[in-house]
């Protein structure tokens, strides 16, 4: 064996009920897709935490960088009519 | 060198309370401070379940052993979630038990005293997870996400823990003349192990100093002790069992005063001279060593798995 | 305790079975915490002792009520070896991993099956305990399935060992299916399980899986054992209680 890692990590999304976001919780090791579920469920919904999980494998993961956070992110803070409080309602006006 | 500009950036996104996030710049001493640190928590979670594990096979009722097995799972899943985030600071779990294996890497030094009876599992809950939860609801705030989160997770879950430790105590110091007994002992036993568990004074530790300024640590060793004792001496006496310090004193201001730890017997111990830090290592070995060619079967598996895929 | 047993009936000793299976081999599985393979499936076993210790609690517990004079912590605390009425398979040690699982794994798929049968049971408590564990030992078997293929499929130093471990323990299988009086009367009563049916479907699906997993299903055992749902047990039997009853007969005005 090249390296004795206890197998891959894969990062874990936990839904906590129907309709609700997927939510990082955390991350397991093991060593294929159906292990990485079974470790998962039990590591991370033993008090009842959710009712559905997502897994990716840690290395499959895109993730910006922080040298990108000025050219990604700050452009969209001068963009305030992308909100609906941006824009003025005349008095009065209902369910709008 | 690190040069300076970054460094009063990193400085003043702390003193923000931003949270440092596994790709932000760090420095050096910085993820060296948390490799440490958190690992050492993470082996002490795991080494932690040890003693316990000892008590499972006699466990003295089927409310007790759900309670201790339950426990036992929690720490090490702990364990777990502490070493997933000390892995984003991009050292492999692998790497993390190999210093253990190699004395590199230390656990809390609290583990290393043996449970010859039943009450030291009311003890371990009451004060070794006592005083670990002092210590991790002040690190829950602590500067580096992935540890503040694992942090907050583990407080979440721990609460029971000393609960159960105090409750297997009280039960047992109402008990029969030989379980308070039992019961004063274990008290006796782990009652300066776990004021050892904050670490040195102050003036004597090495680290703090850095790591309170970097956000690591949120509060001082002597003051997360004197919180543990505080809270814990009215907890003694409820349940009729005795201080095992007859300088303890109760000083106007509410506070505690007690004698000074036995520094010897701290430095002793976690230089590895301990009743049990030899067996508590080969324990962890040999699990580790037996188990292989249980990974290297399932790590050939999972390979011919994502072959099939592809 | 000894002799109130003789006058016990046959749903209270089919309870017993049922409770004492669960409750030996959640005493084994403990054993084994901290000193799983890799720190994932040391927790994941636990979660399975766990649930077999949480089983025997509830069979016990409706023993007692039919009872009525002992508390479910006498019968799991409290009772002579050759009382406790769990097959032998479950006694054997952890002796590695292989083993672990091999046992776990011939056991998920004879629980499974057993408690499929007995959900239709005409004891409502019975039926109603079946329906709760089906769900979690619908979930072991899953897990020991798996453990078949990559152990069977892994390597080849993991292949012998589980097909060893699988050779080894073969000899306690028959003991499932053995049907005495008490299996025969539950049976008549519609609240017991027909154990000649389990069998066939048993070794269905053990096959189905030890093939997948290139593994050999063993020759049948030679000759039959003294088996354990009648009191009979290994050598390994006493240890376990040694460990088991330890507090409670050290200190037996004790409370804990």
């Amino acid at each position: 064996m090249s390296t004795d890692n206890q197998g891959p990590v894969w990062e874990v999304f936990i839904q906590t009920k129907a309709g609700k976001p997927y939510r990082h919780v955390g991350a397991v090791h093991a060593y294929d897709k159906e292990m990485a579920m079974e470790n998962a469920r039990d590591l991370y919904t033993r008090r009842s935490e959710g009712t559905a999980i997502w897994l990716v494998k840690a290395e499959d993961i895109v993730a910006s960088q922080p040298e990108d956070m000025g050219a990604f992110f700050e452009p969209s803070n001068d963009k305030p009519y992308r909100h609906p409080t941006f824009y003025v309602m005349p008095e009065g006006a209902k369910h709008i | 060198m690190e040069n300076q500009k970054r460094l009063d950036e990193f400085q003043a996104k702390i003193d923000a309370g931003i949270k440092i996030e596994p790709k932000d710049w760090m420095p050096d001493k910085y993820r060296q401070t948390l490799v440490r640190q958190m690992s050492q928590h993470a082996h002490s979670e795991v080494i932690g379940m040890q003693p316990e594990a000892n008590w499972l096979t006699r466990a003295p009722s089927l409310r007790a052993k759900k309670i201790l097995m339950a426990k036992i799972q929690d720490e090490g899943g702990h364990g777990l979630y502490l070493y997933c985030a000390a892995e984003t600071l991009g050292v492999s779990r692998d790497q993390y038990i190999q210093w253990l294996h190699e004395g590199k890497s230390k656990y809390a030094s609290v583990f290393n005293y043996p449970s010859p009876t039943w009450a030291d599992m009311g003890a371990i809950g009451w004060l070794v997870d006592g005083a670990a939860i002092v210590n991790q609801v002040s690190l829950q705030r602590t500067s580096y996400g992935p540890y503040a989160r694992a942090m907050v997770r583990i407080c979440k879950e721990e609460s029971f823990h000393q609960r159960q430790g105090y409750e297997i105590m009280a039960e047992m110091a109402k008990g029969t003349p030989e379980q308070k007994e039992m019961a004063q002992e274990a008290l006796n036993r782990w009652w300066w192990p776990s004021l050892m568990m904050f670490g040195p004074h102050d003036k004597e530790s090495s680290n703090s100093g850095q790591s309170m300024k970097w956000g690591i640590k949120l509060e001082s060793n002597d003051d997360l002790r004197q919180q543990f004792i505080d809270k814990t001496i009215p907890q003694v006496e409820l349940i009729g069992l005795e201080v095992p310090d007859k300088n303890a004193k109760l000083m106007p201001n509410g506070s505690y005063k007690t004698s000074d730890i036995d520094w010897d017997e701290f430095w002793n111990v976690i230089k590895g001279n301990g009743p049990c830090n030899s067996q508590r290592l080969k324990h962890h070995k040999k699990a580790h060593d037996d188990g292989a060619w249980v990974r290297a079967a399932a790590e050939a598996y999972g390979k011919k798995q994502m072959e099939l895929v592809d | 305790m000894r002799n109130t047993l003789n006058k016990m009936n046959h749903l209270q000793k089919y309870c017993l079975r049922i409770a004492d299976n669960s409750w030996i081999l959640g005493n084994r599985l403990g054993e084994y915490s901290s000193k799983g393979p890799f720190l994932e499936e040391d927790l994941a076993i636990t979660n399975v002792g766990l649930d077999h210790v949480g089983l025997s609690e509830a069979v016990y517990k409706y023993v007692a009520e039919l009872d009525g004079t002992k508390s479910a912590d006498d019968y799991a605390f409290r009772r002579a070896e050759h009382e406790y009425f769990n097959i032998q398979l479950v006694e054997y040690p952890n002796e590695d991993f292989a083993y672990i699982m091999a046992r776990q794994f011939l056991f998920d798929v004879y629980q499974f099956l057993f408690l499929e049968a007995l959900v239709d049971s005409k004891d409502n408590t019975l039926a109603a305990l079946a329906k709760k564990s089906l769900k979690e030992v619908t979930y072991h078997i899953r897990r020991s399935t798996q453990w078949m293929y990559r152990l069977g499929d892994g390597t080849e130093e993991s292949h012998f060992k589980i097909q060893g471990a699988l050779n080894e323990l073969w000899m306690y299988k028959d003991e499932m299916f053995f049907m005495d009086e008490t299996d025969e009367e539950m049976m008549k009563a519609g609240i017991g399980v027909d154990l000649n049916v389990l069998k066939t479907k048993w070794e269905d699906k053990v096959t189905e899986v030890l093939t997948k997993a290139t593994l050999t299903v063993p020759e049948n055992p030679l000759f039959s054992l003294q088996y354990g749902k009648n009191g009979h047990h290994t050598d390994f039997m006493g240890y376990i209680l040694l460990d088991l009853q330890y507090l409670n007969s050290k200190y037996p005005d004790a409370k804990w």
